[in-house]
């Protein structure tokens, strides 16, 4: 029995999963059955995709389904890039499942979620296994309608309907882009297997629109700027495992569509895509990040983030497009385990994140950070895991993030050595965003952290909160502990990579679990190495050493007493540090700018008793730049086309007849 | 005389010359901004000279002299007089944020190196880079020229332009001392001119901001 | 026998980094006292002070977790790593290749993160002040510090600090105006992340003007010990990094004998002498600015860096 089938009944008994949510949604078993099935067959899957990735076959998997297309079939195919990416999407679907035996108990609207969560499951492993266009763009469809069903799920909030509005037109905008891609690249004898388009040479003009659209179909749904705007709604309105899938996998599956094609089935892209991608990615990550430090709401936070990460994502893809071209396999190589690793990694700690953000909204009924405060105390698990997730995500070692970014920083020294002058210029300055967003990113998630489960309790609910459930803190656990073991044993994921490398670039980085220690060496050791395990044993000695040599001969008395605060009586929640003025210096120094925030203070003349004011005005530029205009140009047109709906039917007829005629006069003159 | 120190020292001076340009885009203090500039001058002097010493050109010593007078002590020390005399020792009103000013002056910079770099492949390296540093230094002054409004530090402005003019010159190898004569005087001159004007302008309108100026014109058009 | 020696340089260099940094921080002290033409404290004072706070029982506030207890120890072990790996006297420290520049910048990140969150912990005004503007400052220095890293790697195409150190003794380097932008830039981010004047006053107690303050203002005993031991290491930690990038003459290979590395030791003394006075000058006649000057700053630090690997271009072609 090849992989192949056996992730198709996967697919298969996820589907009748959801069959059977269908039924059974109103009974009281059926959270437990439902997430339980899906954590099984989701488990299953990982394995498959884990054995396919460790030893892959000679031979690549393929598998013909007379379905679909009656003259195409439906091609599936697992080669290692697949693999990987089923390895993503799975585990994070059984995490999300594990968590969801603990956090569905919490749904008040069950039958709205359990029968979209294994069908978008399904939908996302079927987009990674398909082999041709037409299995592909389905699969996809069925991706973004089973995930905009979810995002509905609460559609009696208004704010929910107008992210999923957000959301389904963004999503067929996105999928319309992309068929227009594969139109291009079946070329005109329509040759939508992926076999076929590889063997096919492709035209720099086709390239280049191929690429453009690619950015457009699958950079929208991955929340590339400016085609970000819809992911910030649609991805905290779901419920909290479905916001960690949403976040942590069906982005890393547009990653996936853009490598596929990109890499895989383009052959060889002009040079410049590789610059393009590199701006848009690192223009991504600073203004993803910047935002998401404006933010208070907790999960809208985690998705604002999320744009940051497919920015640092698509930096290393870019970086790999470049070298890859200019023939420099290794540095390619190194550039695309970077990303690749960093795909892995956020899918860890971002859904580490939202369970934790999950969690916390289950207990105090809060999203809005200031109203929490305090819950270290309440839900020392939580927050310990969620601490993990935010060191891991600011890209702090010895964690998980700082290795990939590490491999990224070191993918960009290698960058003297390309051909073209723009690049060489042009590299170091994104490393420096790329810096600048990390920075960022450790102030953003020390405010969420520092606000959120620090200080005192700000409200009631956030006073008596209590610990998560069980399976929730085993998600969560597993994940935390998962970011550690990435993050100090970066080598084996670094080998284990090697094959997708290989099959993209024609490169693959040094074998690496052969190093002493376990260190990472991207070229060689003079150049640059890194140890996180031992990073954390030295950490975890030196601080062990140091405690207890303190306690031991210096001094060991503890005395609780109030807060000195340099002497002020009586402190009270009200009068910590909100969340809003942890921001505030970051946004006069960057807000001024990319938000174009202006304050402004209103003071009461001495003497009068009214209120001292402060107003904020921000603005989303994009937003208002990019998207209020075209809603406005449709607005009109729609407005003009409306003229159409009042029609006698003679001239109904006579329209259609015009197009008719018209028609044929252009096949006429084009044959 | 060639050798790898001489040619480093070169290479410092006139790099040192394009830092202490960026340097002049972060000031936003008239005072701080002239003995940034007379630093500048202090600069291109030792450049010029060490110029004339590699080269073996008594003339670049003359340039050098010239240099060493008048922009380093006599048209700083007149225009702190200057600002002394209108008053107007307080912040400079910049166009738009020193941050952006300092992003743009970095652009620049690239834009001449590149262009420097890939249009005199086979010229000797220290021409080369000294091209490519004159032409950074005399983008950088016409930066600041651009970017701000009060009147002396656009005179500043101009007079590091002119900075980056003489580097080129030196550094091709083969200005004639009558030219450098003449240039340096015009200068003068112009400083004289844009002295006098200045006092003109603060006369009229009370004030150095050459937005009042555009004021007039909008008027006069109307 | 080979290990056993390197093993030894290893461990000289952790004890000497711990030891060697109360005395440097004492020594700015003296000199910026004498500067000021007064008599100032015995250059060993800082050890006094840190011997008394570790000896005097902790108080600290009824609410904090075990975020705040654990904190101060994790902010040292990690600067104290930070600190092992940098070459003093000898190059080819047997762990050097763990951690290269890039993730000493990561290991002194998270120790300002464990930092931040402390000052947070406790729940008042202050701590929040002190954190966010600790974490503004490092949204600009972290970028800035890995741009004048790409800088240096760029040109001794490496990130390793014993290849650096060895690349620049080397012939080759020359003077070349990228390293001396790169200086420059290095120079002021140092200042902004040790909390020195003109970005902060370490002397300060004055609410509104200080950030590294305010976040430790909860701390007593042997808390507070251990946070100013770390601050104190870290400015050990940038004083010798820079000296290990810039001036690396007399830091011994591993093959050079102890006798050689007793000329290392008392060269890096030297340097670092010479370091801590020109701080001291620099911070006697300074004035310390406001805090929304810091990011212009530090702006101007991070576009030096980037003209830093910019005019590496000139004098090699492009």
């Amino acid at each position: 029995m090849t992989s192949v089938l056996v992730m198709l009944l996967c697919v298969a008994a996820l589907l009748a999963t959801a069959a059977l949510a269908v039924f059974m949604a109103r009974s009281k078993q059926a959270t437990p059955v439902i997430y339980g099935l899906s954590l099984s067959i989701a488990a299953v899957a990982f394995a498959t995709g884990l054995v396919q990735l460790v030893s892959p076959p000679a031979e690549v998997p393929i598998l013909m389904l007379p379905f679909s297309l009656p003259w195409l079939g439906a091609h599936f195919r697992l080669d290692p890039l697949a693999a990987f990416f089923l390895l993503v999407v799975d585990l994070g679907g059984a995490f999300a499942s594990l968590y969801g035996l603990g956090y569905g108990r919490h749904e008040h609207a069950p039958h709205r979620v359990l029968p979209f969560f294994p069908a978008f499951l399904a939908g996302m492993n079927l987009v990674i296994l398909a082999d041709d266009a037409f299995t592909f763009l389905l699969s996809w469809e069925f991706m973004s309608l089973a995930s905009w069903a979810l995002v509905m799920a609460h559609h009696r909030d208004a704010e929910n309907r107008r992210a999923g509005y957000l959301y389904i037109v963004m999503a067929s905008f996105g999928t319309l882009a992309l068929l227009l891609a594969f139109g291009l690249l079946a070329g005109p004898d329509g040759a939508y297997g992926f076999a076929a388009m590889r063997g096919m040479d492709h035209t720099p003009l086709a390239t280049g629109l191929v690429l453009v659209l690619l950015l457009v179909g699958a950079g929208s749904k991955a929340g590339l700027v400016p085609l970000h705007v819809w992911l910030p709604l649609a991805h905290p309105a779901a419920p909290s495992h479905v916001s960690a899938l949403m976040s942590g996998v069906m982005t890393k599956v547009a990653v996936y569509g853009f490598i596929r094609v990109l890499f895989d089935l383009v052959g060889t892209p002009a040079w410049w895509s590789g610059l393009l991608v590199l701006l848009i990615g690192s223009g991504t990550a600073v203004l993803g990040i910047l935002h998401a430090l404006m933010e208070r709401d907790l999960k809208r936070m985690l998705a604002y983030s999320t744009i940051e990460n497919i920015g640092v994502v698509f930096v290393g893809l870019g970086l790999a497009l470049a070298f890859k071209d200019a023939g420099m396999e290794l540095a390619a190589a190194l550039a695309m385990t970077a990303a690749l690793f960093h795909v892995l990694n956020h899918s860890f700690f971002k859904s580490l994140l939202f369970f934790g953000a999950g969690a916390v909204l289950t207990r105090t009924g809060e999203r809005d950070m200031e109203k929490l405060g305090g819950l270290i105390h309440r839900m020392p698990v939580t927050a310990f895991t969620f601490l993990v997730g935010c060191m891991a995500i600011s890209a702090l070692p010895p964690f998980n993030g700082f290795a990939s970014e590490w491999l990224a920083f070191q993918a960009i020294l290698q960058s003297p050595d390309l051909p073209q002058w723009a690049l060489t210029i042009l590299v170091p300055a994104v490393g420096g965003l790329l810096a600048l967003s990390a920075a960022l990113a450790a102030a953003c998630f020390v405010r969420a952290f520092g606000i959120a489960f620090l200080g005192r309790p700000r409200t009631d609910p956030a006073a008596n909160a209590s610990e998560a459930d069980r399976f929730s803190l085993a998600a969560m656990s597993i994940l935390a502990g998962l970011c550690l073991l990435a993050g100090i044993l970066p080598g084996i994921v670094i080998d284990a990579l090697a094959p997708v490398t290989q099959l993209l670039v024609g490169g693959r980085m040094p074998v690496q679990t052969d190093m002493p220690w376990l260190s990472i060496v991207p070229v060689t050791e003079s150049r640059s190495s890194y140890n996180g395990l031992l990073v954390f044993l030295f950490i975890g000695f030196s601080a062990w050493l140091t405690a207890g040599l303190v306690h031991r001969f210096a001094s060991r008395a503890l005395r609780r007493a109030p807060a000195w605060d340099c002497g002020f009586p009586q402190i009270d929640a009200t009068m910590q540090y909100s969340a809003g003025s942890f921001a505030q210096p970051v946004r006069r120094v960057f807000g001024t700018l990319v938000f174009r925030a202006r304050e402004r203070v209103d003071m009461p003349p001495p003497g009068t008793l009214s209120p001292a004011r402060f107003a904020l005005e921000t603005h989303d530029l994009v937003w208002e730049g990019l998207y209020l205009p075209i809603a406005g140009a449709v607005g009109y047109v729609a407005e003009k086309l409306n003229y159409l709906q009042f029609l006698t039917i003679r001239r109904y007829l006579s329209l259609v007849f015009l197009a008719l005629v018209l028609l044929l006069l252009v096949l006429a003159l084009w044959s | 005389m060639q050798g790898p120190v001489y040619f480093d020292i070169a290479h410092m001076l006139a790099g040192g010359l394009v830092l202490v340009s960026m340097m002049m885009l972060y000031q936003d203090r008239l005072y701080a901004l002239l003995n940034v500039f007379a630093l500048h001058s202090l600069l291109l002097t030792l450049s010029v000279a060490w110029q004339a010493f590699i080269q073996g050109a008594p003339h670049l010593y003359v340039t050098a002299a010239i240099a060493l007078v008048f922009k380093v002590v006599v048209i700083p020390v007149a225009l702190h007089h200057m600002i002394r005399k209108l008053g107007i020792h307080r912040e400079i009103e910049t166009v738009v944020g020193i941050g952006l000013t300092m992003l743009a002056g970095i652009g620049l910079v690239a834009l001449s190196i590149v262009v420097m770099l890939r249009v005199t492949p086979e010229a000797d390296p220290l021409t080369r880079e000294d091209l490519a540093f004159a032409l950074s230094v005399l983008l950088l002054g016409l930066l600041i020229m651009v970017t701000r409004r009060n009147a002396v530090s656009q005179v500043v402005g101009f007079m590091s332009l002119e900075n980056g003019l003489v580097l080129a010159a030196t550094g091709a190898k083969g200005m004639p001392l009558v030219v450098e004569i003449s240039v340096a005087f015009s200068i003068l001159i112009a400083f004289i001119v844009i002295g006098v004007f200045l006092f003109r302008i603060r006369e009229r309108f009370d004030t150095v901001d050459v937005g009042a100026l555009d004021d007039v014109r909008g008027r006069r058009r109307k | 026998m080979v290990l056993i020696r390197d093993l030894l340089v290893q461990v000289v260099q952790m004890a000497l980094v711990v030891a060697l940094a109360p005395l440097l921080t004492g020594f700015v002290r003296k000199a910026k006292a004498r500067l000021l033409r007064r008599r100032g404290a015995s250059v060993i004072q800082p050890y006094r002070d840190l011997s008394r706070l570790l000896r005097k029982e902790a108080v600290v506030a009824e609410n904090v977790s075990w975020l705040f207890r654990m904190a101060p120890y994790l902010i040292f072990a990690a600067t104290w790593v930070a600190a092992a790996v940098i070459p003093t006297f000898a190059t080819g420290l047997i762990f050097s290749w763990t951690v290269d520049l890039i993730a000493i910048i990561g290991l002194l990140g998270s120790a300002r993160f464990f930092l931040a969150l402390a000052g947070m912990d406790v729940g008042t005004s202050f701590g929040g002040i002190g954190s966010s503007r600790e974490m503004l400052i490092a949204t600009l220095a972290e970028p800035a510090m890995l741009l004048i890293i790409f800088a240096v790697a760029l040109i001794a195409g490496s990130t390793q600090l014993s290849t650096i150190a060895a690349f620049m003794t080397s012939p080759q380097v020359g003077l070349r105006v990228s390293l001396a932008v790169a200086l420059i830039a290095i120079i002021m981010v140092a200042i902004a992340e040790n909390a020195r004047i003109p970005i902060d006053n370490p002397a300060t107690h004055l609410e509104l003007t200080m950030v590294h303050e305010a976040m430790v203002l909860e701390y007593s005993g042997r808390h507070l010990a251990m946070i100013e031991l770390a601050a104190m290491l870290k400015l050990l930690l940038y004083l010798s990094m820079i000296v290990c990038i810039f001036v690396p003459w007399n830091i011994k290979g591993p093959e050079a004998g102890y006798p050689a590395y007793l000329v290392g030791f008392a060269s890096y003394v030297v340097k670092l002498a010479v370091g801590g006075a020109m701080l001291a000058l620099f911070e006697t006649a300074t004035a310390k600015m406001r805090v929304f000057r810091v990011p212009q700053f530090l702006g101007a630090a991070l576009m030096l860096g980037l003209l830093a690997t910019l005019l590496r271009f000139v004098s090699r072609s492009l």
